[in-house]
């Protein structure tokens, strides 16, 4: 791998993202050798994007545009549902972990650019319609956390992830 | 493009992530059966010339995913498919 990634910042951010991992009933692949590449490969997209944007997938460098692949990415749940693995195989299931069963090869779930446009100004419509709620309704796009409050948390309090990964719900 | 040199199989081009763990595989794959191939890692391109490979990879894969494989300008093989990849390059 061509960026710089020293052993140390390596062997702390695999063991943050194993920790919460199991924290939150999440699982990451056990096969060590294989996380520690793809660990690797987050660390050089945040050196290069400044977040650490799925190894797997191209990023495009801006943020607003890569936030459904910034790990764990919005694909991760239903990845794991179908296929026990998510697409870059960091994350597995319990059963794979647990070495029951072999992961399924992953496709692309990731709709492609003309796709994406389409599904970002359908959110930003579903933002502002008028509501009969006391409060809108956040929904984490990672984890389907809902939440009912003026604005989304600061940090997912179940998958941890950032403010921007809400959408409106209701 | 990186070319490895090996027994020939046509012409084999494989799109890949510098960071990515089934391009690793599949590059060590093909490696491994010995057959020659080039590569180009996308994410380490810029600018234009990584517009234009991109536009390249779109053509065979409208998904931009990696790693993509194409052999001859006409099989394309998206993601790590082992056996798939075997049978292709006749190995």
């Amino acid at each position: 791998m061509p960026d710089a990634v020293s052993d140390g910042e390596v062997d702390r951010l695999m063991r943050d993202l194993e920790a919460e991992a199991e924290a939150g009933g999440y699982h990451t692949n056990p096969d060590r050798e294989f996380t520690r590449d793809l660990v690797k490969g987050l660390l050089a997209n945040r050196e290069r994007y400044g977040y650490i944007s799925c190894p797997c997938r191209l990023a495009s460098g801006n943020r607003d545009d890569d936030l459904d692949i910034i790990c764990p990415c919005d694909y991760r749940d239903p990845d794991l549902a179908d296929y026990g693995a998510c697409y870059c195989a960091l994350y597995v299931t319990a059963d794979v972990e647990a070495g029951k069963r072999a992961p399924d090869p992953v496709p692309e779930r990731r709709p492609g650019p003309a796709e994406r446009k389409r599904q970002k100004e359908e959110r930003a419509l579903v933002g502002r319609a008028p509501g009969t709620l006391n409060y809108p309704v956040w929904r984490c796009r990672v984890c389907g956390y809902l939440c009912a409050r003026n604005e989304p948390p600061e940090t997912c309090p179940i998958c941890r992830v950032s403010r921007d990964r809400f959408e409106r719900f209701m | 493009m990186q070319d490895v040199p090996g027994v020939d199989r046509g012409r084999v081009v494989l799109y890949a992530l510098s960071t990515c763990g089934w391009c690793a595989r599949t590059k060590e794959l093909l490696t491994d059966l010995g057959v020659g191939f080039s590569y180009v890692y996308v994410d380490l391109l810029a600018g234009e010339e990584r517009d234009r490979v991109v536009r390249e990879v779109e053509r065979w894969n409208p998904r931009v995913s990696f790693p993509t494989i194409v052999i001859d300008g006409a099989k394309v093989i998206v993601g790590f498919r082992e056996e798939e990849i075997r049978e292709a390059v006749g190995a």
